[in-house]
């Protein structure tokens, strides 16, 4: 992947908006990859989070927001437990999926969930997937 | 001794069985879990982004009506239990968040309520070793993996009911109802979640790792405190099966199996709702 560094990106307003919607500060993460080892999801992410942060750290903005990283984040927050530098992972991808449902944007369409699941599923399945799919 | 008890929503009505075995066990042990007078869903998710004030509001409702029953609040379900220790520290150490969730909820609630699990409850106030006294129907040689996940042992600051990598008290409750428990790498690893709300594959495979794991070291059924976990590991394990005619673990609420040990009047541990019975092994080793 070809990337462009610079003044613009490494200081961008969106970098400082994950940060500060985040709480935490990119640059505590040292990238020993702790995190995307006890990733349960990083299989299946385009970005594992060690990633994530690094592209965040080289202000690489549409590469993260292009990635599906932050709808596979579970929050089981192993990535935090992991960290020998305290960084959490879990809330900068969260912050990545607030501030695309902030802007009105849903990630899971309401009437496309199927009715079995809505039939079936624990309700704290469907309350916390709305929370985290649907603007 | 009556303990204030928050069911949530989804022991209200697809986990009856985990809400209904608690009760009787409680009163088989000898105390009793009384619900709370006005109660709300806690929202099922801890806000993770610290600006995010507004998550907290339907948990911070829950505890200020909690707060005006007594002291202590137990609840069952692992995300309850998370979400509602979690909201209430914030709510105890943060001034400006107590002000602004307050403000929005007309409560005056100050973070001074103890947020226990029922599995703390009977280790802490109960004894596992009186619990192992009361168990009329030992389990024994049931080989019993205990599953944590994540929500009730992770963050490890918050939570703090047991060591976060090396959680030891579902495997001790199990060893006083007089099952073996089953060490298995998987036991704190996620079962997928709310991912199951569009992304059943994912769900698939996590919770496959998990049942694979527990089986591969053994384990003949499941033991779980979260609903979502519950369903998560059953419908994988359905999928999964479907065509293979692999043999099935069932999956149980730690309560069903406690309830069973103690003697419990079947009607109302639920078991006929688990996908996977459990009654045909008990029954082939005549326990």
């Amino acid at each position: 992947m070809l990337i462009k560094l610079g003044k613009e990106n490494l200081h961008s307003e969106f970098v400082e908006l994950i940060e500060r919607v985040s709480g935490e500060e990119l640059a505590n993460c040292y990238q020993c990859g702790n995190c995307t080892g006890g990733c349960p999801v990083s299989f299946a992410m385009d970005f594992g989070p060690r990633e994530i942060i690094r592209l965040l750290q080289l202000g690489q903005e549409d590469a993260v927001k292009n990635s599906n990283s932050m709808w596979l984040c579970v929050g089981c927050l192993q990535c935090y437990c992991r960290c020998p530098k305290g960084v959490s992972a879990a809330k900068i991808l969260e912050a990545l999926r607030q501030l695309s449902l902030r802007k009105g944007e849903s990630h899971e369409e309401i009437k496309e969930v199927p009715l079995p699941f809505l039939k079936n599923a624990p309700q704290q399945a469907i309350v916390c997937g709305f929370r985290k799919f649907v603007s | 001794m009556k303990i204030p008890y928050y069911p949530g929503c989804t022991l209200n009505t697809v986990a009856k069985g985990f809400d209904t075995s608690a009760r009787e066990s409680a009163i088989l042990l000898g105390f009793e879990l009384k619900e709370l007078n006005q109660w709300n869903c806690c929202g099922a998710t801890f806000p993770l982004t610290p600006d995010n004030v507004m998550g907290l509001t339907a948990p911070t409702k829950v505890l200020s009506n909690a707060r005006k029953e007594g002291d202590t609040v137990t609840t069952l379900c692992s995300v309850c239990y998370n979400v509602l220790k979690r909201t209430n520290k914030v709510i105890r150490d943060d001034k400006e968040k107590r002000a602004i969730v307050n403000g929005f909820i007309e409560e005056e609630y100050d973070g001074s309520l103890n947020v226990i699990h029922f599995l703390e409850v009977l280790r802490d106030r109960i004894g596992f070793d009186n619990v192992k006294s009361a168990v009329k129907r030992p389990l024994k040689g049931v080989k019993a993996g205990a599953y944590y996940g994540c929500m009730l042992l992770r963050p490890f600051e918050d939570m703090g009911i047991d060591n976060a990598e090396a959680p030891t008290i579902f495997e001790d409750l199990l060893k006083a109802l007089g099952c073996e428990p089953v060490e298995f790498p998987n036991k704190i690893e996620c079962c997928g979640a709310h991912l199951a709300m569009g992304n059943e594959d994912v769900v698939t495979k996590l919770s496959g790792n998990v049942l694979s794991s527990a089986k591969n070291k053994g384990a003949e059924i499941i033991v779980t405190s979260c609903p979502l976990c519950q369903y998560n590991l059953e419908k994988s394990q359905q999928r999964l099966a479907e065509g293979s005619g692999n043999t099935q673990m069932p999956i149980l609420y730690f309560t069903q199996l406690l309830g069973l040990a103690l003697g419990q009047d079947e009607g109302s541990l639920g078991l006929e709702k688990n996908l996977f019975d459990v009654r045909p092994l008990l029954n082939g080793r005549k326990i």
